[in-house]
């Protein structure tokens, strides 16, 4: 049963896709982009959203978010993580694969499916592991897995410390051109660290991860991406350095991509002080270097997209001494006001450039429907307001995770309306 | 009343200069408390201090057990082994279990840096720092530097070093912060594999060579060599590393001057020190020891109310 037709009215239809940065209305039939620009008159039995003062632009997708399910259906749930994912703009997630047990074969890589098609939520795409158990031993049945809905393959939580591995997963990925996503940590160096090593790490008497933890990995991979080819996506980069590699490899036309998560934008090692545990995450803040180079890495490009590492963990977790608390925190629900704040309203991303980051370049790269608003594609769109000061309470969450470094802090923009296919999934009142 | 520390001591870097004096200050009286043939006074009559000890110690434990009962508290120790800790029970919930039978006071050892502050967040009692993790040490850090103090009268531009693991270290921390406070100046020496990275942002020298922070030094403070770095692969041998760092009556003898030698214990000896050093007569390590009772009764007084200008006359009456 198809939905009523949708008409958002008014709004600035911003759409980099398609050079699109106007105001005007957007007619949704029958799952559809129908028409786009100027003034609309709706069919009769239209749906209207009166956008006015608001942006309308292709659906938010993040790359990288842990659903939990199966394994901890008591900090989150494919159910529950779909609806933070609407209510933060997002109308696609891609699930990693770190559930327990592992989502490394076809069956697993179906559950996932089912569950987000059940949640009539954001959409869920699962990543598969590119290591059977993600052990970095055997590879996983790539094709098998794809034909059940996996999008792309990744033993994020852990690296792929064999290097043959990598570039093995790297080649076999060609004969279906999927991105295997990299999780870079050199474990030895990594080992028992719990933030960013530096002077900050030295006064608190905390093992550091040293930002060469990292690097290793990005250039290690992007060497191996130029031998075997395939579409290397790096995930949640943090340092200044790995900007500097990815720009290296990219002028040199290796297939790399790269992400960062709002956090890794936003703040610094700073947050950690006081132990304080929801700054805790994998890979650390760091540094204010590393987070303007990030920004600006960003703006050029030489970092694709924005994504989260939504990561809920229980309060109990969390609720515990520094160095045995687990890393993560979720974002699904503060990245847009995150973004804006720190991205768009400093001046370093245009609105349009954030909706490319946040939209555009995650669909392209992975293959994820939306990323548009051009006439006759689906209609994954997501309305928001730009300029809204809102206060963020963790416990208004959908997430069940409450696990946020943001509580307290006033953001700047927020989801208004996200639009699945055609259908109104979230809508704020 | 104001309390001039705040409900907990946490670490000497939160601390200010004057609030240091304070302690040392306030320590002074109570030294003489510990020489009497009845080492005991009404101070802390009918509170309750539980001494919260998740790694092994002895030294620190009965100092503090000590500072405790020549105060009068009345004192509970609690350790991993034996408590619900073993079983699962968190720090947090140990933590409100033990404030629901109404006590004072924690003094809390714990292998995680942070974790006494997490516990002081988290409940009334006032809580002590007694050692969390490579973060801080503080009751050790101030009788080094009172120790140091009788020896030099004042800290201001002495010249103190740290030699040895300042890494794993939560002694050194805690001597940096306080005698940079105080007005020294701090210098660290060993294996750079077993000094922070980013060590000098706080404002100490660094010496590659013993030899080089011996005649720079007017005090070294040796530290433990835990005998597990060397299977974690920060030195290859204790034996090397006597070789390069060990502080020998060698090295001492062609000192420019007379120095003063602290080790916060317990020692290795012909590791990190020869004996000849630590029971020679530059050794000022026993009076470390001794002087450790009196700063803790004297952070014990202070935070429980007591003011610094009245510590004389806390020592009260022999009973």
């Amino acid at each position: 049963m198809s939905e009523r037709p949708l008409l958002l009215t008014g709004g600035r239809i911003i759409d980099p896709s398609s050079n699109r940065d106007e105001t005007g209305d957007v007619l949704i039939v029958d799952g559809r982009i129908q028409s786009v620009g100027g003034k609309i008159a709706g069919p009769d039995g239209a749906d209207i959203i009166d956008c006015r003062g608001l942006v309308v632009a292709p659906g938010f997708a993040d790359v990288h978010v842990h659903l939990r399910e199966p394994g901890r259906e008591d900090v989150e749930t494919v159910a529950s993580g779909a609806a933070a994912a609407a209510a933060g703009g997002f109308t696609s997630v891609c699930a990693m694969p770190n559930t327990n047990p592992v989502t490394d074969n076809q069956a697993a890589v179906g559950f996932t499916v089912r569950q987000g098609v059940l949640a009539k939520q954001a959409r869920v795409f699962p990543y598969g592991a590119i290591s059977i158990g993600q052990k970095g031993e055997q590879l996983a049945e790539f094709g098998e897995m794809i034909d059940a809905g996996a999008i792309a393959f990744t033993d994020d939580g852990r690296p792929v410390q064999s290097a043959h591995l990598m570039r093995t997963a790297l080649e076999y990925s060609r004969t279906f051109d999927v991105p295997v996503a990299e999780h870079c940590e050199d474990m030895s160096l990594a080992k028992g660290g719990s933030m960013n090593e530096g002077t900050l790490s030295a006064r608190m008497g905390l093992k550091g991860i040293p930002a060469e933890a990292e690097e290793i990995y990005v250039i290690r991979d992007i060497l191996l991406a130029r031998r075997a080819g395939g579409r290397l996506h790096l995930c949640h980069m943090s340092t200044k350095g790995s900007v500097e590699l990815i720009r290296w490899g990219k002028e040199r036309g290796i297939g790399v991509t790269a992400e960062v998560c709002s956090h890794h934008i936003s703040l610094t090692e700073r947050e950690v002080e006081g132990y304080n545990t929801n700054a805790k995450m994998n890979p650390p803040l760091r540094t204010e270097a590393d987070v303007e180079a990030l920004q600006q890495a960003l703006k050029e490009g030489i970092i694709d997209m924005l994504c989260t590492d939504h990561a809920p963990h229980h309060y109990d977790e969390k609720e515990r001494e520094f160095p045995e608390a687990p890393n993560g925190i979720v974002g699904l629900e503060t990245a847009l006001g995150v973004n804006i704040k720190y991205l768009v309203e400093p001046g370093i991303l245009t609105l349009s450039e954030l909706v490319d980051r946040m939209a555009c370049a995650p669909a392209r790269l992975f293959k994820l429907p939306g990323g548009s608003l051009a006439k006759g594609g689906v209609a994954d769109v997501t309305v928001f307001d730009p300029v809204a000061k809102w206060i963020v309470d963790p416990a208004q969450f959908k997430s069940k995770g409450r696990n946020t470094p943001y509580g307290g802090h006033t953001l700047t923009g927020r989801a208004v309306a996200t639009i699945v296919a055609g259908r109104t999934v979230f809508r704020r009142t | 009343m104001t309390q001039p520390l705040g409900k907990d001591l946490l670490g000497l870097a939160p601390l200010s200069a004057e609030q240091i004096r304070f302690i040392l200050d306030t320590a002074e009286p109570f030294k003489e408390i510990s020489e009497r043939q009845i080492k005991k006074v009404p101070t802390l009559r009918g509170m309750t201090v539980v001494n919260l000890f998740f790694e092994p110690s002895t030294r620190t434990r009965i100092s503090f057990e000590f500072a405790e009962k020549r105060l009068s508290a009345d004192t509970v120790n609690v350790a991993t082994s034996g408590s619900s800790v073993v079983k699962g029970e968190t720090l947090v919930d140990t933590a409100r279990n033990l404030e629901a039978m109404r006590i004072d006071m924690v003094v809390i050892r714990h292998g995680s840096s942070g974790a006494a502050q997490f516990l002081a967040e988290r409940i009334k009692s006032n809580v002590i720092n007694a050692g969390d993790g490579m973060h801080e040490h503080p009751t050790q850090g101030l009788l080094d530097i009172l120790t140091l103090r009788d020896r030099l009268d004042t800290l201001e531009n002495r010249r103190v070093c740290l030699v040895g693991d300042v890494l794993h270290s939560r002694v050194a921390r805690s001597n940096i912060a306080g005698l940079l406070k105080l007005g020294a100046k701090v210098a660290v020496c060993g294996p750079r594999s077993l000094l922070p990275n980013g060590i000098e942002d706080m404002g100490v020298t660094v010496f590659n060579r013993i030899e080089a922070a011996i005649e720079w030094a007017e005090a070294l403070n040796v530290l433990r060599l835990q005998l597990e770095r060397m299977q974690a692969g920060y030195i290859p041998s204790l034996r090397e590393y006597n070789r390069v760092y060990g502080v020998t009556r060698a090295r001492l003898e062609r000192a420019p001057r007379e120095l003063i030698i602290m080790h916060p214990g317990p020692m290795n000896r012909g590791v990190e020190i020869d004996s000849d050093v630590a029971d020679g007569p530059m050794s000022v390590i026993l009076h470390q020891v001794t002087n450790g009772v009196a700063v803790r009764m004297a952070v014990l007084y202070l935070l429980a109310g007591g003011r610094p200008e009245l510590a004389s006359a806390a020592k009260g009456d022999v009973k």
